[in-house]
């Protein structure tokens, strides 16, 4: 590339500049706010370093009973995540053949993100108490939660097997495997990286979420809507030290989803 | 073995289906049932009166809010395009290296994956009485005392969800940009197209269905909102989203319904109207 770069290039990197510092400042203030001494406050300038606000955050009678919300999300994100990507797996290989109702239930499955989150939160919890059945994270919230998993999943696996080779799988029949040796074999093999992305998505929009599961989350709270009603009692820097820990494990899942990542389609380059 | 082949598909798509046939359609249907429904002071009960919507339309605090909502969606909407366009169009067509498009386009993408409800408290040391907005205008001696507006008000509704839901804009676009043909663009370019005719005739037009895809994701992510509007506003701005929960709250179950009913109407009508320009299943 010896052409030079135009104005209009430098103009617009400024501006891409500006827009990651828009996207990244907020949470490094906080980041830095979290690690500040016990007479921490809520505002710059730091006061004192220290992990002391970070360690506030395990003890239980200062900010909530974070401990076990996380535990509930994260088992939460990991069920939805297993789901998301069993049926997105299945309904993808569906649409790979044109079938009778196939609009249908492709316009079913978008309009599941065009639906106000609300709306499904509200309906569930509707559905729920006219059935007499209690609201829990692991039914109601579950539920509301694939409602916005599984479109996602859905179109990403669309998109994979249109551009997925099928000479693959014939190859695979030719030398005689059945349909379920060239899936477990073949197939899922050649997909498994983006699965990778399909579960990362799912886990974290399901780890994440808060409107859906706001009316449905039944007498045990998930982590955002621990950290929501945090929001209006704790005003010290340990509001910002649970956003640094649970931030710091987001970042940690999609780093290993990118490892994963590389490794399964490095192993199939080689 | 005919048959097998044709009912394949059945089978492998009906666990997704019935999981939205199970948890998106029949609540509707519930919701739109209990709309309805007469509420008695603590519960609701089966009834078909109009009553609910008549109180909506009638009440001036009530189309308030639907205004206000509709606010924050225009807004929010034109602000998200403005930035996101430019964004992609930098990413699709002045950074050369796939590998550093796929690595600039993860950078924008990563806030994303982490929690809302973090990303709005994390401009409390910005917004703030005494945040960095507050102090930084003071030292310049542009005001002599900390504005008050900036947390807790219509401003940092909207900046707030800006920095939230950009994402749903950016990457749509991005993915058109991507499918334009180069050689379109040199060609332009040979004919002695200027800068601004290539992106006014060629670029634009073939970003539409991206555009109209993030415009969609936009207007369902605002219509809806809730979280933002209570955190960011301190309960002072209102919302249909929130509104619902508030009478969630006191049990008025077939209220919170109708005006449900009500804000899914004008978000299916915006989405056609939008979707009347694009074909999205040709974008997959």
């Amino acid at each position: 590339m010896s052409k030079k770069r135009p104005l209009s290039f430098y103009l617009l990197a400024a501006f891409f500049g500006l827009f990651v510092l828009f996207l990244y400042g907020p949470f490094s203030a906080i980041f830095l706010l979290s690690l500040q001494g016990p007479e921490g406050q809520l505002t710059f300038p730091m006061r004192g370093f220290s992990f002391y606000w970070l360690g506030e955050v395990f003890q239980q009678q200062r900010v909530g009973d974070f401990v076990s919300a996380f535990q509930r999300s994260f088992l939460l994100g990991l069920l939805v995540m297993a789901i998301t990507v069993a049926l997105s797996v299945l309904a993808g290989m569906a649409f790979r053949s044109k079938f009778w109702g196939s609009n249908l239930i492709f316009y079913l499955t978008i309009s599941s993100l065009i639906v106000p989150s609300i709306l499904v939160s509200l309906g569930i919890g509707i559905v729920f108490s006219l059935l007499g059945i209690d609201n829990q994270w692991y039914s109601s919230a579950l539920a509301g939660h694939l409602t916005w998993t599984l479109p996602f999943a859905f179109l990403i696996m669309v998109g994979v097997f249109n551009r997925f080779n099928p000479s693959y799988e014939e190859a695979s029949r030719d030398l005689g495997a059945n349909d379920s040796q060239t899936f477990w074999q073949i197939l899922l093999p050649l997909i498994a990286p983006s699965l990778i992305g399909v579960g990362l998505f799912g886990f974290t929009l399901s780890y994440d979420e808060f409107t859906r599961t706001s009316l449905i989350s039944g007498e045990n709270n998930t982590l955002p809507l621990e950290i929501f009603g945090m929001t209006t009692n704790v005003t010290t820097p340990a509001l910002y030290a649970l956003g640094t820990l649970t931030t710091a494990f987001s970042f940690l899942l999609i780093g290993v989803a990118v490892a994963a990542f590389q490794l399964l389609s490095h192993r199939q380059e080689g | 073995m005919k048959n097998w082949k044709n009912i394949q598909p059945y089978l492998l798509v009906a666990p997704q289906t019935l999981v939205f046939f199970l948890f998106l359609v029949i609540p509707i249907a519930a919701i739109l049932m209990v709309s309805f429904w007469e509420f008695t002071g603590y519960s609701m009960s089966p009834a078909f009166t109009w009553d609910n919507y008549a109180a909506i339309f009638s009440s001036p605090v009530y189309l308030a809010t639907y205004i206000n909502t509709f606010k924050f969606v225009a807004i929010v909407w034109l602000i998200t395009l403005a930035i996101a366009y430019p964004i992609a169009y930098f990413l699709a067509f002045h950074v050369t290296s796939l590998r550093w498009q796929i690595v600039l386009f993860l950078i924008c993408t990563i806030p994303f994956l982490t929690s809302n409800i973090i990303r709005m408290i994390s401009w409390i040391p910005f917004l703030g009485r005494e945040g960095v907005l507050n102090q930084t205008l003071m030292a310049l001696g542009v005001t002599n005392q900390p504005i008050e507006m900036f947390l807790f008000s219509d401003f940092a509704v909207v900046l707030a969800m800006v920095h939230l839901y950009s994402l749903f804009m950016i990457a749509p676009i991005f993915n058109s940009m991507m499918r334009i043909d180069r050689a379109l663009v040199a060609a332009a370019e040979d004919a002695g197209a200027s800068g601004w005719q290539i992106q006014k005739e060629i670029i634009l037009p073939l970003a539409v269905p991206g555009i109209a895809i993030g415009s969609i994701f936009i207007v369902t992510l605002v219509m809806g909102e809730f979280a933002t509007v209570r955190l960011m506003s301190g309960g002072q701005s209102s919302s249909v989203g929130y509104l619902i929960r508030t009478q969630i709250g006191s049990l008025q179950y077939p209220m919170a319904a109708a005006n449900a009913v009500i804000l899914l109407l004008v978000t299916l009508l915006l989405v056609f109207g939008i979707l009347r320009a694009v074909d999205i299943r040709k974008e997959l």
